[in-house]
């Protein structure tokens, strides 16, 4: 399928062959990321970021700023029409009368596909409720295959919040279209969802689910860190109990393979030690920087074309 | 029905053009109406529950009047009611008969379970989409937020339980 005009919602919509063009056109656009190319020059993004977000909103402007477009929009519900109590309907049809693409970000589940469905531009999923950020889950994907020059056949460590964590799922989505092994290691209580467990049974994927790290960590080839929330524990005592066991530090990498890579969507809090920035494992910021080319990639097929 | 004793053991008389629904599980006969967005001011419409039944034991059976539902509207049925049979009635004579059968997609007829669901919004104009997944049983997946809606969800919903 054409990426013309094409929304991305979510990672379901994508094949391995969309991505790999998808890749092959991010590492091009690794040339331009510190520079300028002027092919959307005249085109307007709308950033509709009802949520916060840093890296996300500022990596799509860079981005659109980089291809020479140019952007408009608002950051927080307090800056938005919303706060008057304007529905999210209404807002999209006024973004989509004044742009050429929008990119949105929500708490509610299933925000962009609605946004979608109302818009006549193409509509970018920049996370929504707990379940979507097709963007990072493709930027983590690019990362990957940046750094080992492919994702077949590796192993690959999903450590966190398993639950609520809106990129675990994109992500897991996302890799059903290459032949990996998924290590999922959460708490008892943030566990894959049941329509997530069957979906990967569904696609005939290879998983397991673990309690802790040590029972899968020497078999990685990257570790994929998620941060564990306090307040999704009902219980403050069983957080203090397990939240020692979910982050990772120099110690708790011992006895790993020396090519194993750390990823981190960020923000982290302290789940990755800071003391692990320094190590060959350490490439969550390089991640996040290979979010502008990706985001450039993903633009200019958007509004451009192959 | 032909029989002279069958003739005699109706409940309610047969109708010229319009609907049967028969084998509808005892107790669920008002649900397939609300199922069907049928609420009383479409003309005549019997209902008749608990009947004896050799396939079920008992049975509800619903009798629609000169109304017109398409195929796509009847298999909704399928959901709360799958051992429902629709016969077409045309001039007193049963023309096409069919078993319902799960449709591949459900709109509108009920609500995700997910209040955080963008379908769940007052203000916002969504209606509720659901593709119908085969796993061990059938069940919804909310085409919005992905949350999974059972048959018995479905069942406590349309009875307004929940």
């Amino acid at each position: 399928m054409t990426w013309l005009n094409r929304d991305v919602i979510s990672s379901l919509d994508f094949n391995r062959e969309d991505l790999m063009q998808l890749f092959n056109e991010a590492q091009e656009m690794e040339n331009y990321a510190k520079s300028k190319l002027n092919i959307l020059d005249g085109k307007i993004m709308a950033t509709a970021f009802f949520e916060p977000s840093t890296r996300t909103r500022l990596s799509f402007e860079a981005a659109m700023l980089r291809l020479g477009g140019r952007v408009l929009g608002f950051g927080s519900v307090e800056a938005s029409s919303v706060a008057k109590g304007e529905s999210l309907g209404d807002t999209i049809r006024m973004l989509d009368s004044y742009s050429d693409v929008i990119v949105i970000r929500h708490s509610l589940e299933g925000a962009a596909k609605y946004a979608a469905d109302i818009a006549t531009v193409p509509v970018i999923n920049a996370g929504d409720g707990t379940q979507n950020h097709p963007t990072q889950a493709m930027l983590d994907a690019y990362t990957i295959w940046r750094e080992y020059g492919r994702i077949d056949d590796l192993t690959i460590g999903i450590l966190g919040d398993l639950r609520y964590a809106r990129v675990v799922t994109s992500l897991i989505q996302l890799l059903s279209n290459f032949k990996v092994k998924l290590r999922l290691i959460s708490p008892e209580i943030l566990k894959p969802r049941r329509e997530l467990l069957d979906f990967m049974n569904m696609r005939g994927m290879s998983y397991s689910l673990h309690l802790n790290l040590n029972e899968v960590l020497s078999e990685l080839d990257v570790l994929y860190v998620v941060r564990i929330q306090r307040e999704r524990f009902p219980d403050p005592v069983e957080y203090e109990r397990v939240k020692g066991s979910f982050k990772v530090s120099p110690e708790s990498l011992i006895g790993v393979k020396d090519t194993l890579i750390v990823l981190h969507p960020l923000p982290r809090v302290d789940e990755v030690d800071h003391r692990l920035d320094s190590t060959r494992y350490a490439k969550y910021f390089k991640q996040s920087a290979l979010g502008v080319p990706l985001r450039m990639a993903l633009l200019k097929l958007i509004l451009k074309g192959d | 029905m032909s029989s002279k004793v069958q003739e005699r053991d109706l409940i309610v008389s047969k109708i010229r053009d319009g609907i049967v629904i028969d084998h509808i599980p005892a107790g669920r006969a008002l649900i397939v109406l609300r199922v069907l967005k049928l609420r009383g001011g479409e003309g005549r419409i019997a209902l008749v529950m608990n009947a004896d039944s050799r396939r079920l034991g008992r049975k509800d059976i619903v009798k629609i009047e000169g109304k017109e539902l398409s195929e796509g509207e009847l298999n909704l049925l399928s959901l709360i009611a799958p051992t429902a049979t629709i016969n077409i009635i045309r001039d007193y004579s049963v023309v096409k008969k069919f078993q319902v059968k799960l449709p591949e997609t459900v709109k509108g007829v009920v609500k995700c379970r997910n209040p955080k669901c963008i379908t769940n919004q007052p203000r916002e104009d969504v209606v509720p989409t659901f593709k119908v997944l085969h796993l061990d049983q059938p069940i919804l997946q909310c085409q919005y937020c992905g949350t999974y809606l059972t048959i018995d969800d479905i069942n406590a919903q349309l009875a307004g339980e929940r």
